[in-house]
């Protein structure tokens, strides 16, 4: 509120743009301008590899208020491209503060605009959908022209394989909690730290392993996880190709997310970009075959083709549309009638979020134990 | 799932009349829920006492029964329903607050709900004990994995001191089942201890106290959660009190969403708080659960549970626009979260949780200057009479928007002179915030603060921040647009900035440099999705904003003539809910009269700021700046045609003037009218060019020149400040001595503010008129005959319509009275006029050119739509007109009411059971000239006894039927009080009297049982109504001069024990009527419908 400040402008590629002061780090960033409706969980959002070349804008009013920590990443760092906020916190208080915001943003050179009517802006992206744009301030100002043809320079989010850039270079592995139950393979397309830390809570042991892995690097796990992940889904046709053959040996599967979208395009089904996505954690899921509501973590710009219920034949036999959102009906859960593989296009590892949908993962687990006992009784015939 | 068909009757509780801890809330609740109930077909029937309620108005239900919320009365109602042919299905006491709840309890408990084959919809029975019973809750939280506080349940004060010897002090203590946190406290002695929990135990209806390890200091949140009956659980809202524990959340200022939580800390909270509403097992609708976390450890425990929509869940409808009642009366019924849509989308479903895209900043409002010799402190116990909500794109601009919606004498901070001294900052007192940012502004540092007050280190620095642009504000060579833009952008109002920078010419000059250098609002919607979705419901907010590209959105209205109604504001003493009635009223007829209508509030409260109750709603502060800029965004986006102001109470009639000055369509009674009643000596002049009389009286600056005007009108002398509202300050004095002291201790008298010296007209009976007038006619809505002496507030004494005891030539002269005040005053629109009938004549007391406060009251008992009418009249129609459209009657008026018209009684309720001094004991309950009531109750009956008896049994519980009546009164009184008490012993009364009493009783041939005064020392009569012994009080006051020692300890034992007690002479023989209507058997209900039909069949 007080001091000198400086200026910056978030660009968008239509053309309009909003003129705010420099947050964080100084320069330019560019993405693509989505908006996410959580009122906590920053730390998470930012650190979600789900967000890369996104700049967010965060409908929450205030920022910061709780400061940055040592316990809430959900990857190495953080992703956006730029952040967008109203008004940024200058305190942060919190027990498990250990320092701010402001400067986590500035460390990792994440330029961010603070300052504008962001509640415009998001109405701005709901009628006109997500599009690209730029956050600029410091030595990179320059007129209004110049840095929206930076912004029209730069490459649309339809078509760009942006998991390749985010996956871990070498395979790692997240110990079970207790004993080891299971062993899982998971391909890491953008993976947040917070998913193997639920399964290893269920005695899962978690390998977690580059996007380009083969299916003999999976072969022999006792299940398969497909992550979250940045980017467009047509673009992954390797994770496709692996995963058509995870499924051909009938290894329990689960996805998440972009791991929804790449078991969809397995099974035959197109995937198409959203409007202006879902973003945040307030968002309805209703499970067709219970009827009931869950309120779940959402972060998806991209969808797989579907209705409510559906039933189709795939290669792997009969699947099913199990899950979708009431708000507009969109595919939210996947899952093979007689095969072990389900996939959900929300985040029931949530962090941002609601716990609601936290008990997939015992059904993953659930899975892996039917299956091998399954595979014990054939073994004992 | 569909909605269940078994359901075909419901009978709705209401909550019965405002009280501290239970508000206009429960008539926006309960509003919500009939009309729901009746939109998917369902017969609704409605027991509430209240008749300033909109839910009570006929139109709201197919049967309202203003009656008691008593087991009786409403089994009463099922059987005339049942007879009637309407066997009520279902009972819904969610909605209807602890009032509801406990009623559905007994009749539960009772048998009655077993008797008529009633199912209890929303919560069962045992949902709502687990819920309530510390104990089983407790163990519910643990269950689930929850944290409590370590504690103990103790049913005798044996039990209490083997609790805290394990616990150590300090500790909480709260009684079982009594809402609003009455009778809780933090004791931190052996004296707090034995005192309240004492008062806990007695104060709970099962004998029972929780006594718990002290969190007091920890932060404090709250959730508010909704549950269908398919297991959906959905979070509606978090709030985050900035007072920590310590301080009751109905006295704590709160914020939504909560501001100082990490995802993984709020989810905690989440999981725990669906953990446990599961577990409760509260079928369908909402809930609200407290919770306390360690500022260092963020140890969550969990406080406790409401089984039912509350304060809170009005606050968390206001603050997200997500309908928690109505929500609450669709899953009641059988619904779905995922089977009903959110309204505000209209695409969207009920099944999500908002997310808020602004700050809502709530304030409690208190009224401890009514009540000199309260402590102040706020603890556990609640004491608010009311609260505003601001919404704002920060927390600092809420803040700074709801301190200034308070209009309190501060209008934000900078706007009153620093006090003297160091800042008070440790101990929670109303206005702690002030002192909070003065010692931030005097060098204390945020941690400093923190440590004293509990309060977090966030919202500290927020403030901080203010006091650091407080200073660029004040050392800025020149106030330009940024930074003005930034100061206002901070919630900083012209009046603080014209405060900061004199040389602007104050706010007038403030506003004009700001509209020159184009800094005005943007106004923003609350929508529930921040923006996700697009918004149906024209809900909005102010909101300043730095950025150039900045958007309103109010949507062009071009087709129809708008206008705008400025509602009441926060609720207060002599300013409540009755004021919100009027003003629905006035939507709802100018909407059928073809306006567009709009409101501005800033109430969470009530139904007026319900986003579909006007055609547009702006959730703002009730000052001139405030209300300007709407009026100017308004004229931006069509045409208003008229501001109506007179209806709101004396909030919006204050700004009257400013607004016609400014060019302001305001319309109905003009500004210079309002002035001519205001104003002492034109009002005076208005009087005598008319012919009426009015007590003497003179303005004093010292105390010789009062001695002089009392010497020359006679004592007794009716003695005010100037310029106060809801009898301020005001005093009977009877001799010089006390006169002295009165002025003594008026320290803000001076020559621009004398004291008024009124003559006091002792034993008169006091008359109370509202009447519409269009300029031409007038239209007498009602005469009420008070039945209390004048001296007593006309807000705090009960009253009857049609009078009992006026003639008719009395009558007429007061329609001639009112009709030349009417025509005098130059009044277009409601008209309220008090008059005193001393002797043969008839006395001008005061005209208010306004909605009074029993309004509702004469609609009711009338059935005509008086504020409906005036709000008409103000937009130009005529009476004859009203007439002829049917919405006044044709012929007559409610002056001349029919022969058998139904006589209904108004009775106020007061709050001095929640109120205790310094040292713990009990305030005087002691009826004067300044009002103290929070609310009103209706008894309508065929004739005055049974109606006067409902109107006890609906403000106090029933009165006793036998038992021991205790009678101590003044000399004066003496003479009058032997008939009725005769005819208490005729019906079979034990009297008990002190001995002055007791020979005067003696004399004229009655036996009683003489006991000792308290002062007398041994077994006195304190002890014998503290031990539960006698059933009725008649106690009068001698004089009003200050408190005679045994008055006040015995009317505060009655309070404390909740024993009728009756301080006039009047309401003793009212009683008495009404104990042998009840004797008699001659006590039934009957639907207002019914009475309604009567009424007008009469007329035609």
């Amino acid at each position: 509120m007080s001091g000198r400040s400086t200026r910056a402008v978030l660009v968008l590629e239509d053309g309009r743009i909003f003129r705010g002061e420099a947050y964080g780090a100084l320069g330019t960033g560019l993405g693509e301008a989505v908006f996410t409706t959580g009122m906590t969980g920053y730390q998470e959002t930012l650190t979600d590899p789900s967000y890369h070349r996104q700049i967010v804008v965060q409908t929450a009013p205030q920022i910061g208020n709780t400061g940055w920590n040592d316990e809430d990443d959900e990857s190495a760092g953080i992703q956006v491209a730029g952040y967008v906020v109203r008004d940024p916190s200058r305190s942060a208080s919190n027990w498990r503060s250990t320092g701010s915001l402001a400067d986590a943003l500035r460390e990792q050179g994440i330029v961010s605009v603070s300052g504008i009517d962001t509640r415009a802006l998001v109405r701005h992206l709901r009628e006109r959908g997500a599009m690209r744009a730029g956050v600029f301030s410091g030595d990179d100002l320059a007129a209004d022209d110049v840095l929206v043809q930076r912004v029209l320079d730069s490459p649309r989010m339809e078509g760009s394989d942006l998991f390749g850039a985010v996956t871990t270079r070498e395979p790692y592995v997240v110990p079970a909690v207790g004993a080891t139950r299971f062993r899982v393979a998971a391909l890491d397309v953008g993976i947040k730290s917070n998913t193997p830390r639920m399964l290893a809570q269920r005695g899962v042991e978690t390998h977690v392993l580059p996007a380009s892995s083969t299916i003999e690097q999976v072969e022999g796990f006792d299940g398969f996880f497909l992550s979250n992940g940045p980017g467009d889904p047509a673009t992954a046709d390797g994770p496709v190709a692996l995963t058509r053959q995870v499924l051909e040996r009938r290894i329990p599967l689960f996805g998440i997310c972009f791991g929804n979208q790449i078991l969809g395009r397995a099974l035959g089904r197109g995937t198409y970009k959203l409007p202006y996505g879902h973003r945040g954690i307030n968002i309805p899921v209703i499970e067709h075959a219970t009827g009931r509501v869950a309120i779940t973590s959402q972060n998806h710009g991209f969808a797989v083709e579907g209705e409510a219920g559906e039933e189709f034949d795939t290669p792997f036999g009969a699947a099913r549309i199990t899950h979708t959102c009431p708000n507009d009906g969109c595919v939210e859960g996947l899952a093979l009638v007689d095969a072990p593989a389900f996939s959900v296009q929300y985040h029931p590892e949530a962090a941002a979020g609601p716990h609601d949908a936290a008990d997939l993962f015992d059904r993953f687990v659930d899975l892996m134990a039917a299956t091998a006992e399954g595979r014990s009784t054939e073994g004992s015939r | 799932m569909p909605r269940r068909d078994d359901i075909r009757h419901v009978l709705v509780i209401g909550s019965g009349p405002i009280v501290i801890g239970q508000a206009c809330e429960f008539d926006y609740s309960g509003t919500q829920a009939c009309r729901v109930l009746r939109d998917e077909g369902i017969r609704v029937s409605l027991v509430n006492s209240n008749p300033a309620t909109i839910m009570t108005d006929p139109e709201f239900a197919d049967a309202t029964y203003v009656e008691p919320i008593t087991p009786e009365f409403v089994e009463k109602v099922i059987e005339a329903e049942r007879d009637a042919g309407f066997p009520v299905t279902a009972i819904l006491a969610t909605l209807g607050g602890q009032t509801a709840l406990n009623t559905a309890i007994a009749l539960h408990d009772n048998g009655a709900l077993a008797r008529h084959g009633i199912e209890l919809i929303g919560a069962d029975v045992e949902s709502i004990q687990r819920g309530e019973d510390r104990l089983k809750f407790k163990e519910i939280v643990l269950g689930v994995g929850g944290e409590v506080p370590r504690s103990a349940v103790c049913h005798s004060m044996e039990e209490v001191r083997a609790a805290v010897g394990e616990l150590g002090l300090p500790v909480v203590i709260r009684p079982s089942f009594t809402m609003g946190g009455l009778g809780s406290g933090m004791a931190h002695t052996e004296a707090d201890l034995e005192r309240l929990a004492g008062g806990g135990l007695a104060a709970s209806p099962v004998t029972e106290v929780l006594i718990e390890e002290s969190v007091l200091g920890w932060k404090e949140f709250e959730l508010e959660l909704m549950r269908d009956r398919h297991d959906n659980v959905v979070v509606i809202c978090s709030i985050e009190n900035i007072d920590p524990m310590g301080v009751h959340t109905g006295d704590s200022i709160t914020v939504a969403p909560a501001m100082t939580l990490t995802d993984r800390e709020y989810q905690h909270m989440r999981d725990v708080g669906i953990a446990v509403l599961r577990a409760v097992g509260v079928d369908t609708g909402g809930c609200n659960i407290q919770f306390a976390v360690h500022p260092e450890t963020g140890r969550l425990v969990v406080i406790e549970m409401n089984p039912r929509v509350s304060r809170s869940s009005a606050l968390a409808s206001k603050a997200t626009g997500f309908p928690i009642a109505k929500i609450a009366a669709r899953l009641a019924v059988g619904y779905t979260l995922d089977e009903i849509r959110n309204d505000i989308t209209g695409e969207t479903l009920a099944a999500f949780e908002p997310t808020l895209d602004y700050v809502a900043v709530k304030i409690p409002r208190f009224a401890f200057e009514k009540f000199p010799g309260a402590d102040p402190e706020l603890t556990t116990t609640m004491k608010s009479v009311g609260e505003a909500m601001a919404l704002g794109r920060s927390f600092p601009e809420a803040l700074g928007k709801a301190l200034r919606s308070m209009e309190a004498t501060a209008a934000g901070f900078w706007t009153t002179p620093d006090p003297v001294g160091d800042p008070q900052i440790r101990v929670p007192v109303d206005g702690r915030i002030y002192e909070v940012e003065r010692a931030l502004r005097s060098g204390a540092t945020v941690a400093e603060v923190a440590a004293e007050t509990g309060i977090d280190p966030w919202f500290l620095d927020q403030i901080l921040a203010l006091t650091e642009l407080r200073t660029e504000i004040l050392d800025a060579p020149v106030l330009e647009s940024v930074l003005l833009r930034r100061a206002k952008r901070a919630g900083i109002s012209d009046r603080q900035i014209a405060a900061l920078r004199p040389e602007l010419a104050g706010e007038d000059g403030v506003r004009t440099l700001r509209h020159r250098l184009g800094v005005r609002p943007v106004y923003k919607t609350v929508d529930t999705c921040a923006a996700e979705f697009r918004a149906l419901t024209p809900y909005h907010y102010s909101a300043y904003e730095t950025d150039p590209g900045a958007e309103s959105e109010i949507a062009a209205q071009p087709d129809r003539p708008k206008v705008l109604i400025l509602g009441s504001g926060p609720n207060r003493i002599g300013q409540g809910i009755e004021f919100d009635y009027s003003c629905v009223h006035a939507v709802m007829a100018l909407r059928e009269a073809g306006f567009e209508t709009v409101m501005v509030n800033c109430n969470p409260e009530t139904v007026s700021t319900d986003y579909d109750t006007a055609d547009r709603l702006y959730f703002e502060p009730l000052t001139f700046e405030d209300v300007l800029e709407v009026v100017h965004a308004e004229q931006e986006s069509g045409t208003v045609v008229g501001v109506i102001v007179q209806l709101g109470g004396q909030t919006p009639l204050g700004l009257a003037a400013r607004l016609t000055a400014a060019g302001v369509p305001v319309v109905g009674t003009s500004a210079a009218a309002i002035d001519l009643a205001e104003d002492r000596g034109a009002f005076g002049e208005v009087l005598r060019r008319a012919g009426l009389p009015a007590p003497s009286f003179g303005m004093a600056t010292t105390f010789d020149s009062a001695r002089e005007i009392a010497a020359r009108i006679g004592y007794p002398v009716l003695v005010r400040p100037s310029y106060v509202l809801g009898g301020r300050g005001m005093e009977i004095v009877y001799d010089d001595e006390t006169l002295a002291g009165y002025i003594a201790r008026a320290t803000t008298i001076s020559d621009e503010r004398p004291v008024l010296v009124d003559r006091f007209l002792d034993d008169a009976v006091e008359i109370d008129v509202d009447a519409l007038c269009d300029g031409v006619e007038v239209f007498v809505g009602g005469v009420m005959e008070h039945i209390e002496e004048a001296g007593i507030h006309s807000g705090d004494s009960s009253c009857t319509l049609p009078p009992v005891t006026l003639g008719r030539s009395v009558i007429e002269a007061v329609r001639r009275s009112t009709e030349a005040i009417a025509h005098g005053i130059g009044v277009r629109g409601l008209l309220n006029v008090q008059y005193a009938l001393h002797g043969e004549t008839l006395y001008v007391l005061e005209a208010n050119p306004r909605a009074s406060r029993t309004v509702p009251f004469v609609s009711k008992a009338t059935a005509v739509p008086l504020a409906k009418a005036a709000a008409r009249i103000m937009l130009g129609a005529t009476i004859a007109e009203l007439r002829g459209e049917g919405l006044l009657p044709a012929e007559g008026d409610g002056g001349e009411l029919p022969p058998d018209a139904p006589v209904a009684v108004k009775e106020a309720v007061l709050p001095f059971n929640r109120f205790r001094t310094a040292d713990g004991r009990g305030v005087d309950p002691l009826l004067g000239p300044e009002m103290k009531s929070t609310g009103e109750v209706m008894g309508i009956d065929a004739s005055f006894g049974p109606a006067f008896a409902k109107s006890q049994a609906a403000a106090y519980g029933s009165l006793p039927a036998t038992g021991r009546v205790f009678v101590s009164v003044a000399d004066r009184d003496k003479r009058a009080m032997v008939f009725p008490i005769r005819r208490l012993a005729d019906l079979g009364f034990e009297i008990l009297a002190t001995d002055g009493t007791a020979d005067v009783l003696r004399r004229n041939g009655l036996t009683t049982t003489v006991v000792r005064k308290h002062s007398a020392g041994g077994e006195t009569i304190v002890d014998l109504i503290l031990d539960g012994q006698v059933d009725m009080i008649i106690n009068t006051p001698y004089g009003n001069s200050g408190p005679r020692v045994d008055g006040y300890e015995i009317r505060a034992a009655a309070v404390s024990r909740g024993v009728p007690c009756i301080t006039t002479v009047q309401g003793a023989a009212a009683a008495v009527q009404g104990i042998e209507a009840e004797a008699a058997g001659r006590i039934g209900v009957r639907s207002l419908q019914e009475t309604h039909a009567q009424l007008q069949k009469a007329r035609t």
